[in-house]
């Protein structure tokens, strides 16, 4: 399983917000476990999900040139659920960005409804920091991998008659 | 300009909410660390805080400053912060309380030299030179 909780990105507007959205669907395997006869997109990766739309907001502010790590969700509120067939919209809000690190805050809507709310911290690691040997590479919000997801959708649609 | 009290009451507020404290823990004297339960990264969140509260800039190092002593730089010896350490420590922490600290300078308890107070006095001294 690739670790990318984000389908596709809708929008980014540098340094200021990003929009990204993810399907849930009974192709996922943990939506079988989580729960059995009560299929929910978990809060969990939920929230790894907004961490990434954020994060990536955040990398992209400095042209990716810090490796940017979730630090810390000082809030977070799950106001209702996802389930398959649902599309999850994050909108993430730079609200802090410093030579350190920066904050988010995220939402995550099916539709109109508000299904849950966060503020993200994440610090910034540079590859010369002695720390970052210590630093456990699932714990990056950001890889070439997950950067993938930027290029989703740029390619058009296939249709021969969308000039795109 | 808010009264120490008025900053002491948004600066415990802050405490509350980031670090999960009970209000009646974050006294004046109680340590970020031992007392409070801070971890290093709650540290970037309290300054993300207290900017927004305070309206206030916090450049990177000026109120949690980083390697204040490290062996090998003849800052600190064998675990113990030298003389030369502590003038360090009082020119980067002006408003941490050196004195009592060098009664037992361990390096160990240089985290404890971040007080409920020193933020307060940090805040105050920020909104004076602010006007």
């Amino acid at each position: 399983m690739r670790w990318i909780w984000i389908d596709r990105f809708e929008e980014l507007q540098k340094g200021s917000h990003a929009r990204a959205i993810k399907n849930v669907t009974l192709a996922e395997d943990h939506l079988h476990d989580h729960f059995p006869g009560f299929p929910v997109m978990p809060a969990s990766l939920m929230l790894e999900g907004m961490a990434q739309t954020g994060g990536i907001l955040l990398g992209d502010l400095h042209d990716f040139k810090h490796i940017v790590i979730l630090a810390k969700v000082p809030k977070v509120t799950f106001h209702s659920w996802a389930c398959p067939g649902d599309t999850l919209t994050y909108l993430a809000r730079l609200t802090d960005e410093r030579p350190e690190g920066g904050a988010v805050e995220v939402t995550a809507t099916v539709g109109d409804r508000l299904v849950a709310e966060a503020d993200i911290v994440f610090v910034h690691l540079d590859e010369k920091d002695s720390q970052l040997g210590a630093i456990d590479q699932k714990n990056f919000v950001f890889s070439m991998n997950l950067m993938g997801v930027m290029e989703v959708g740029r390619a058009g649609t296939g249709d021969e008659s969308d000039p795109s | 300009m808010p009264t120490h009290e008025e900053i002491l009451g948004q600066v415990q507020g802050i405490l509350v909410e980031a670090l999960g404290a009970d209000e009646d823990e974050v006294t004046p004297g109680a340590t970020l660390v031992s007392d409070l339960g801070a971890e290093s990264i709650d540290f970037l969140d309290i300054v993300f805080n207290l900017e927004k509260e305070f309206d206030i800039k916090i450049p990177r190092g000026e109120l949690f400053p980083e390697n204040l002593a490290a062996e090998g730089d003849g800052l600190a010896v064998d675990g113990v912060v030298t003389e030369e350490g502590l003038t360090k420590l009082r020119e980067k922490l002006p408003f941490a309380d050196i004195e009592a600290f060098a009664a037992d300078p361990q390096v160990a308890n240089i985290q404890d030299l971040f007080t409920v107070d020193m933020l307060v006095n940090f805040v105050s001294d920020k909104l004076g030179n602010g006007e």
